[in-house]
């Protein structure tokens, strides 16, 4: 992405940011929102709209994306503070609304440091440059003899000055060209690559961190919306006295449905003033729905359709050698069908949104994972103009993918105009599971060739699964291009490989889950790739270091890496030392958002209780920020993908999902944790994702070490649907 | 009238006697820490000590919690201080949704039992759910805080 362009003009304030085509902006907006004026008789120099300097030497720096247990406030202003030479322990991290003069702030697809590692290095870059040439110009000294270091200027006769000293001077300059600035040395990084503390470690653990629910504004009432049991259900009619009797309720009103993709599914709210009477009052309403087309929606039997349609031929998606002549010069072949249930996100803090309409503007505070896309559905459903809307960026209490729907925004919003007050929606949990944008139910078929010689000539993958594209795009039953990549872009040497997709309808609202396609993906294949070891009496490890390409394709695949993280999980695992009675290894490798990721697992299984002992994963995600967060994501992935290997199953039943909480949709738990030992590789390589890359191999591994102990091999999740206890 | 003492401050809320200490905490009294995660005692996440026990806010009615000390996560007592600055330093929380509830329950643990193995934090902390998976560092900062208190 090219970010800076020089701007021959002097004013006071000079901002810089990214537009979302990755063009830069040049634009006069102060880093404060409207809530936070900057004070009085401030001065500061703004280089860009992520940086301001304040003449007492304090540094804010600007947090474009959200933060969610990413670490995403820390690891992208340290990148800036590294650059620009200051001292982390005068920084304080903003966060931006949304608004496209920060580009991208979809924070989703592990992509904030692939995306903003570059152009927050420039951010500070030219902060840097600006500072240097405040330097000289107050010293009459040529530029080249002054070099920046901790927040001071220092000239090579040894006198220094603090940044906030250069701040009058700075403020005037032109901003520099991209092409004049000059970089650090990658090994002189003093933050990026250590494991600085998270700037929001210290207001999490005292309490006073603020997420969405968390807001609070004079005179906010507060909402629960009961939504149609069945997905696009609407209201018939309904009966609010009882719910009006409530202690505290004030209000019941319907919302209509809006018809975009992330448009609220409509509903009664009802209004109270306090979330308890909110929540009484939605119980106590009685609701006539007409549950629509999608009432006899019953996943299990759904699950079993889509899988006959992956055992006849699909649309071809890819289609290399001739896998009919593999199959037919075979000495044997192998077939196998993996079904996966839909899951829902469940992040800790559910779905909720404080909306304050007044006077034609609309103030938001929203724990989401998508700002421009919620101010985009808030000026939708108000009909206003985009900057009448200001969606200030709450901490959120988890994303994983729910977060990046913003139906629940909009719905604050609309209640907040119809009722003049400033209003907070509450999704209860409930509401949370039963009304999510579903991860994908999914069947998959293989049928893999065998040579004489043990070699693995053939290889079909054909799968089945409800698009997201259907969440956009009514009427789509079959996976799009890049839901179909992770399948056709496999990392092993087979001569002849085919991709085929078969018909999926959507009879929910789908919304990927941390991982997205990978998650099916990475479960079949690496689960598949396991039977194949079996199947030819190989060691699963030595299988896939052989199977893994080293030919053209590889180069491209970067398949060595894959074998790398293999290698690493391999030794810190002690692969092939004795295990003890009823234990074994598993083992699984996937590569997702441009990341390596290996794992080796080790099970014990006894009487059919699965115990997970050790988790051994390795990364290659490139160069690394924040390594600290890296590590928590790696332990966060393991624990992450133990709960959808053991608990993870949402059903519905005649259009009803049959799950509401935690304790028919369960968590893995602290008892449950096994020892998990990350190892991250050193790389000089262009940073790739971290979020989510973990997760994918979790599951396979469980089920592949499952097998290893006690020959039975897992197709379908969860485990204790399988006959396993955990 | 109903008064709760909360982090030793008396609070005149004038609620149903049946709404959960959860959201009266939350909603009247305006403590926003204590965290609703499920509100069916399945998550841990509302946790706060009543008379030095960890309970579950969302189960308790207001009428049980009158005239008992309610400690919540923006309160002080010792162990709750120490276990705090472990938490900060080892950087436990991701999402940090959770962790009032998991500070909360690991406070009752160390007020209790000085020197708890892994398979007492395991029993003591198992009602709270962290979705991000914090679970090797929580039991690695308990453990933390123990040690630290011995060497005080
Ligand atoms: S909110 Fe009380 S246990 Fe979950
Ligand atoms: S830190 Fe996110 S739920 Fe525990």
């Amino acid at each position: 992405m090219g970010v800076v362009k020089n701007i021959s003009r002097r004013s006071f304030v000079k901002s810089i940011g990214l537009a979302s085509g990755g063009l830069v902006l040049a634009c006069n907006t102060s880093i404060f929102s409207n809530e936070e004026k900057a004070p009085e008789n401030f001065t500061s120099f703004n280089p860009n709209l992520f940086v301001q300097l304040n003449s007492d030497g304090s540094l804010i720096l600007v947090s474009s994306r959200s933060e969610m247990g990413n670490g995403v406030r820390t690891s992208l202003p340290s990148v800036i503070a590294d650059e620009m030479e200051a001292d982390w322990n005068r920084v304080s991290v903003q966060q931006a609304t949304g608004d496209e003069k920060y580009g991208n702030q979809n924070t989703d697809g592990s992509k904030s440091i692939r995306l903003f590692f570059k152009p927050m290095l420039t951010m500070g870059a030219m902060a840097k440059a600006m500072l240097i040439s405040a330097a000289a110009i107050k010293w009459k000294v040529p530029e080249s003899e002054c070099l920046a270091k901790n927040h001071f200027i220092i000239h090579t006769s040894g006198k220094k000055i603090a940044f906030g000293d250069l701040v009058e001077i700075a403020k005037t300059l032109e901003t520099p060209s991209e092409d004049s600035l000059k970089f650090k040395n990658p090994k002189d990084y003093k933050y990026i690559g250590k494991g600085l503390q998270s700037v929001d470690a210290e207001n999490i653990s005292n309490g006073s961190a603020i997420y969405g629910l968390d807001k609070r504004l004079p005179n906010m009432k507060f909402a629960t919306i009961a939504h149609c049991p069945v997905t696009f259900g609407t209201v018939k009619s309904f009966d609010k006295t009882e719910a009006l009797k409530i202690a505290g309720v004030e209000n019941v009103i319907e919302i209509k449905p809006v018809d975009r993709p992330f448009g609220t599914l409509g509903g009664i709210a009802v209004i109270a003033t306090n979330t308890w009477a909110a929540i009484k009052g939605k119980e106590a309403l009685v609701i006539e729905w007409d549950l629509g087309e999608n009432k006899s929606y019953n996943s299990s039997i759904y699950l079993e359709e889509i899988t006959k349609n992956v055992h006849k031929p699909g649309k071809v998606s890819k289609d290399k050698g001739n896998i009919n002549n593999a199959f037919k010069n075979a000495s044997r072949t192998i077939e196998a069908t993996y079904q996966l249930p839909h899951l829902a996100h469940a992040p800790m803090e559910v779905p909720n949104t404080v909306a304050w309409y007044r006077n034609g503007v609309c103030d938001v505070w929203a724990p989401t994972q998508v700002a421009q896309t919620a101010r985009e559905e808030v000026k939708e459903a108000l009909q206003i103009e985009l900057d009448k809307v200001t969606i200030n960026v709450t901490l959120l209490g988890g994303g994983f993918g729910r977060k990046s729907k913003p139906d629940y925004v909009a719905e604050a919003a609309i209640l907040s105009k119809e009722t003049n007050n400033p209003i907070q929606v509450v999704w209860t949990r409930e509401d949370d599971i039963k009304h999510d944008y579903l991860h994908t139910v999914s069947a998959q078929y293989f049928k893999a060739s065998i040579t004489k010689d043990n070699k693995i000539s053939g290889w079909l993958h054909r799968f089945a699964f409800p698009s997201i594209t259907s969440t956009f795009q009514k009427g789509v039953e079959y996976p799009g291009g890049w839901e179909i990549n992770s399948a056709s872009n496999l990392p092993y040497n087979v001569d002849n490989l085919r991709v085929e997709v078969g018909k999926a309808p959507a009879h929910v609202r789908i919304g990927w889950l941390r991982s997205v396609i990978n998650l099916p993906h990475g479960f079949a294949i690496n689960v598949f790739t396991d039977e194949l070891a079996h199947e030819t009496t190989t060691d699963p490890l030595e299988f896939r270091l052989n199977f893994l390409s080293k030919d053209k394709k590889a180069k491209k695949l970067q398949t060595n890496r894959l074998r790398n993280v293999l290698n690493i999980v391999a030794k810190n695992a002690d692969y092939g030392k004795k295990l003890p009675e009823g234990h074994a290894y598993g083992i699984a490798i996937h590569k997702s958002f441009q990341s390596y990721v290996a794992s080796i697992i080790e099970v014990s299984v006894i009487n059919n209780k699965v115990t997970v002992h050790n988790v051994y994963i390795a990364i290659d995600c490139g160069l690394v920020v924040n390594r600290d967060t890296v590590i928590a994501q790696m332990e966060g992935s393991a624990i992450f993908g133990m709960s959808l290997a053991f608990y993870g199953k949402i059903t519905a039943k005649d259009g009803e999902i049959e799950q509401s909480n935690f304790h028919d949709y369960q968590m893995a738990r602290i008892h449950q944790t096994p020892k998990i030992h990350v190892e991250i590789v050193k790389s000089t390589k262009p940073p790739t994702g971290v979020g989510e890359p973990g997760v994918p191999v979790i599951a396979p591994a469980i089920v592949n070490a499952i097998f290893a102990a006690t020959g039975k091999r897992i197709r379908k999740l969860p485990l204790i649907d399988e006959g396993f206890t955990v | 009238m109903t008064t709760l003492r909360i982090n030793g401050e008396n609070h005149k809320i004038d609620v149903p006697k049946d709404m959960p200490l959860l959201w009266a905490i939350r909603d009247i009294v305006g403590l926003t820490g204590t965290k609703y995660g499920c509100g069916k005692g399945l998550c841990g996440a509302c946790k706060v000590l009543l008379d030095g026990s960890a309970v579950q806010s969302c189960q308790i009615p207001v009428s049980m919690a009158e005239g008992k000390e309610i400690l919540t996560i923006e309160g002080e007592s010792k162990n709750l201080q120490l276990l705090q600055k472990s938490w900060i330093e080892d950087n436990v929380a991701q999402c940090g949704f959770c962790q009032p509830g998991q500070l909360i329950a690991a406070t009752s643990l160390l007020d209790k039992n000085k020197n708890p193995t892994d398979e007492e934090i395991e029993t003591a902390m198992a009602g709270n759910i962290c979705r991000c998976g914090t679970y090797q560092r929580i039991k690695k900062a308990i453990h933390k805080t123990v040690e630290l208190k011995k060497q005080s």
